[in-house]
């Protein structure tokens, strides 16, 4: 009898809580609806494509290739990034610069980005700082797989 | 020939009324899941860049639903399969004719009663319709022929019997105190007052039938914390084989029950359509004074009180099933049976001493 009517007073507890929720929430909601400014909001939600997060700075988004002063791409085709990817999701052919200092340059890069786990191993292992993953690009979602491989095109520009 | 009429115009306002009301409960569901929760809810449906908060997302859930492919299974029962969700919808939206949603409205010399039909057994009525209401879920269970529909019409058969013994006898003190089965002459004894100056309502002569009631009515719209039938995360219940819009039609029928154990809730227990120190011609203080109204502005504020009533317990039934978890079976049945069935009991028993006592 006593503990039913514990559970009972726990039962009227738990009906205030979600209530007092409620009514804080909606108090936020209606101020807003005439436009009256407050600090607090009704809701935490954000909504999405009309407002966005703000992307933190460690955030790995979508690849980027860096360029040298000329303008050609930095990486050296050294297959590091080819090696470490988990996901197996880059390929890179290489061929010969006429330039010694360079010796090799990447005649195709492409990243499967429908396979990509976005873990940034490739962007650690680069040992010419050649890859990075801070263009804050999240949107990238197509209709159809092929229009996921990123090649170099597309990943320098 | 225009009282055939008048009946006519009264069934298609309530079942308007009924049906708009429910649509919309869908709604009011989800946001104020969602206001509780601190969301907010749907509100991308638009017609024509306008939203309205969302106000258009019952329309854009049922046209969704009218398209879904309606599948039915070729090892089900076809025929009770199909009927089993209108027996549901139907029990339940009949009950809607004995609610009284006002008193006498008086046009042109003619005394319009504010409810479809006003008969001597109307409480007995919604109680024996809602109780019916079970054959479309244990026939859903049952025609589909798989074992956890079975299951669930089973469990739901069950709760809704076990349920229905308790709802019954919490009325039984009621019924002592307003001694009349018309839900009519029950709102008309609650405009009494008590000791001069607190309205008579059911809520403070039969507080504990009150919560019986409250209970075991929820336990009969089968939504969460009593969720046996359904019990989506063990057998996900007695409409597994159902899409489009019969499933449709089954969940509609859940927030139709809602919307009328409030309106049940609201004429038994408080008031009906009764403003408290609101007569026929106008607001009689008690501490003296009175404030004359015409007829139709008295009509509309018993109407207005009446929704108002209705959607107060509409919105704290939502927040029950967005506050409690589910109970398991055998909880369910506890509750029912040792806890509500003896309380309801007590409250018979104790009902009548005290009216042998006063007089």
């Amino acid at each position: 009898m006593i503990k039913a009517l514990v559970n009972f007073i726990a039962i009227i507890k738990g009906s205030l809580l979600t209530t007092r929720h409620f009514m804080v929430n909606m108090w936020f909601h209606t101020l807003k609806l005439f436009r009256i400014k407050t600090k607090r909001k009704g809701a935490v939600t954000i909504q999405y494509p009309e407002e966005k997060r703000e992307i933190a700075p460690r955030h790995r988004s979508l690849h980027r290739l860096l360029k040298r002063e000329d303008g050609k791409p930095r990486c050296v085709a050294c297959m590091l990034c080819v090696t470490v990817c988990p996901s197996e999701c880059m390929y890179v052919e290489a061929a010969e610069d006429p330039d010694p200092e360079i010796q090799k340059y990447p005649s195709t890069f492409i990243i499967d980005l429908s396979r990509c786990c976005f873990c940034g191993f490739c962007v650690e292992a680069c040992p010419e700082d050649a890859i990075r993953m801070d263009t804050e690009q999240i949107e990238f979602a197509e209709y159809t797989r092929d229009r996921l491989l990123y090649d170099l095109e597309k990943l320098i520009g | 020939m225009s009282d055939w009429i008048i009946i006519l115009i009264k069934i298609i306002c309530a079942l308007v009324w009924f049906l708009v009301i429910a649509l919309y409960l869908t709604w009011v569901e989800r946001k104020e899941s969602a206001v509780i929760q601190d969301r907010i809810g749907a509100n991308r449906a638009y017609i024509w860049k306008f939203r309205f908060i969302g106000l258009f997302q019952p329309f854009a859930d049922a046209i969704k639903m009218l398209f879904k492919e309606d599948f039915t299974p070729r090892f089900s029962r076809r025929f009770l399969h199909n009927l089993a969700p209108f027996i549901s919808f139907f029990f339940v939206a009949i009950t809607v004719s004995a609610i009284p949603f006002g008193d006498v409205l008086r046009i042109g010399g003619r005394e319009i009663k504010l409810q479809i039909v006003d008969f001597n057994v109307s409480l007995l009525f919604v109680m024996a319709m809602l109780s019916l209401g079970i054959y479309g879920i244990i026939l859903a269970g049952w025609s589909s022929n798989n074992r956890y529909t079975l299951l669930g019409g089973m469990r739901g058969a069950a709760q809704l019997i076990s349920y229905e013994v308790a709802l019954g006898l919490s009325l039984i003190g009621l019924i002592m105190v307003y001694p009349s089965l018309k839900l009519s002459a029950i709102v008309h004894y609650q405009g009494e007052l008590l000791w001069g100056w607190i309205p008579k309502w059911g809520v403070f002569l039969q507080p504990l039938g009150l919560l019986i009631f409250f209970f075991a009515a929820m336990a009969e719209t089968k939504r969460v914390p009593f969720d046996l039938p359904e019990g989506e995360n063990e057998i996900v219940g007695f409409f597994t084989e159902y899409s489009g819009l019969k499933w449709g039609l089954f969940m509609f029928t859940d927030f139709m029950e809602v919307l009328i154990v409030a309106c049940l809730l609201t004429t038994l227990f408080f008031g009906g359509w009764q403003v408290p120190w609101l007569y026929a011609d106008g607001f009689h203080f008690p501490w003296g004074g009175a404030w004359l109204l015409p007829h139709g502005i008295v009509v509309a504020f018993q109407v207005l009180a009446f929704n108002l009533k209705v959607f107060f317990f509409c919105w704290l039934q939502i927040l029950v099933r967005w506050t409690y978890p589910r109970f398991r079976y055998d909880q369910v049945m506890d509750l029912g049976w040792k806890l509500l069935v003896p309380l309801s009991l007590v409250n018979i028993a104790g009902t009548a001493i005290l009216m042998s006592l006063i007089g």
